[in-house]
């Protein structure tokens, strides 16, 4: 059953027409264009495809795409840019928080939400927050390294 | 994933109405669970109903009972101020379960019913009776310490797997259902089914109905409620053992006990009778054993597999070390 969608995306007004049982994750990728997000098990276990709806962190393949009806949805595209990265990008880099890249956006994004927490933050609480984001290259340490520096200092 | 409508009514009542001339419709609402079984081919809805965006997510006080909205996020309940003074182990289990994303999105009424995660029925390919009766049960002969000791039946021995189930029912909470015919409480001791001859009916809900709320008594027990999890992994990840409990005392003599097991029940378990064992008394190693041995009772080991000695132990930590 093919239904109308509207809402904000990075940003920006979209209006697509899209079956009842499409994904948010596989609309982004497959219909918007909007690679960042992964696929990495299609089931709610890995983290790889987190976005953010309406400023919260969220599964999109868990999330039927008709269900973001009137949300804003951000994905890794619209965090940072070339010129500015975000100050979570720059600490990856510099942390070394990546091998393969794949989970990255993913933590990223997930990051987003343990950053903005106003509770105070130890590595260990961190990686209990992350725990949702899995990484298979075991760059685990200087994810939470980095998600430390920001926490800490607000930009890098 | 098989076709399906998709509606999105923009009351309460209307849903009802939906929910009334279709009872193979299902409702919808962080999807966290649901859109998993649509894709594992588990469910196989005709249409879903999303009740998402309904304003049925209010925590609140009313006289003497603590009132979570059906679609408050598992997030939004564990951070509350209400839930966390009055129901401390509602918080504590819901932060145990999921990751941070699976919180933000998956709902209270969602949560209570969630399905198993059972391998055979999480997958079409095994002989399930909860998914289809009759078919027989596949980990019956494959058991595992991931399946039930407690209130399991030949016909399944699927463990209930939901954390905040686990300490509502230690603190006798009621479930709020409504339908297009009326409304209804039900006590959450009542509103899990052992599977029996028929493990595809897992709750009371009837087809036509919604869980609109839940009712939580406020009481001086709730305030001392506390919740522990074992698992294999520290986190993201379901109960192996959990433990709801909360006490109350007088000097050194047990005034109130409230004790719910979690993952070794085709149900979340409790049994008041047992608790008595412990009124009226100082809290002893021995009086905890006895505790146990009348929880327990009534357990099918099947083929070796029990963590009934973990069980113990759990209780053992739960109520000496963390003992108000």
């Amino acid at each position: 059953m093919k239904m109308p969608l509207q809402f904000r995306l990075n940003g920006n007004a979209v209006s697509v027409t899209i079956e009842a049982r499409v994904s948010l994750l596989d609309l982004l990728r497959e219909e918007l264009g909007l690679t960042g997000s992964k696929k990495g098990c299609d089931h709610g276990h890995c983290g790889a495809c987190t976005v953010l709806v309406n400023g919260r962190r969220m599964l999109s393949c868990l999330k039927l795409a008709v269900s973001a009806e009137g949300c804003e949805v951000t994905t890794i595209e619209g965090i940072g840019s070339a010129e500015a990265l975000h100050p979570l990008q720059v600490a990856f880099i510099r942390h070394d928080a990546f091998q393969c890249g794949f989970c990255t956006p993913g933590q990223i994004m997930s990051a987003l939400e343990v950053i903005a927490e106003p509770s105070p933050k130890t590595r260990a609480s961190i990686k209990e927050s992350m725990s949702g984001n899995l990484c298979r290259c075991g760059a685990y340490s200087n994810i939470i390294s980095a998600i430390m520096e920001v926490v800490e200092n607000g930009t890098v | 994933m098989e076709p399906f409508e998709y509606c999105r009514p923009s009351s309460v009542k209307k849903v009802l109405n939906v929910l009334k001339d279709d009872p193979r419709a299902k409702l919808i609402a962080g999807g966290t669970d649901l859109v998993d079984h649509l894709k594992l081919g588990v469910e196989t809805p005709s249409k879903l109903v999303d009740i998402s965006s309904l304003q049925l997510g209010e925590i609140e006080l009313k006289s003497d009972a603590l009132l979570i909205g059906a679609l408050a996020t598992s997030s939004q309940v564990a951070a509350h101020h209400l839930v966390l003074r009055n129901a401390p182990a509602v918080a504590q289990a819901l932060l145990a379960g999921a990751s941070g994303q699976i919180r933000n999105a998956a709902t209270i009424g969602g949560n209570l019913l969630q399905r198993t995660r059972c391998p055979y029925f999480r997958s079409a390919d095994w002989r399930c009776n909860k998914r289809v009766l009759g078919t027989g049960c596949a980990a019956i002969e494959a058991v595992s310490d991931g399946h039930a000791l407690l209130g399991t039946s030949e016909a399944c021995i699927a463990v209930n797997p939901s954390d905040l189930a686990v300490a509502l029912l230690a603190a006798d909470t009621h479930v709020h259902l409504a339908s297009f015919s009326g409304e209804r409480k039900v006590p959450i001791a009542e509103f899990y089914r052992r599977p029996g001859e028929t493990p595809h009916i897992e709750t009371a809900i009837a087809a036509d109905e919604l869980i609109t709320k839940i009712e939580v008594p406020l009481a001086r027990l709730g305030q001392t409620s506390r919740y522990l999890k074992l698992r294999g992994r520290a986190s993201f990840e379901f109960a192996t053992v959990s433990v709801a409990s909360a006490m109350t005392f007088e000097g050194d003599t047990v005034t109130a006990a409230a004790v719910a097991l979690g993952g070794l029940g085709t149900i979340p378990w409790r049994v008041k009778a047992a608790e008595n064992l412990l009124l009226g008394h100082p809290l002893t190693k021995r009086r905890v054993n006895d505790f146990c041995d009348a929880l327990f009772s009534g357990a099918v080991v099947r083929r070796g597999a029990s963590k009934l000695a973990l069980a113990r132990g759990a209780i053992h930590r739960a109520l000496l070390r963390g003992a108000a």
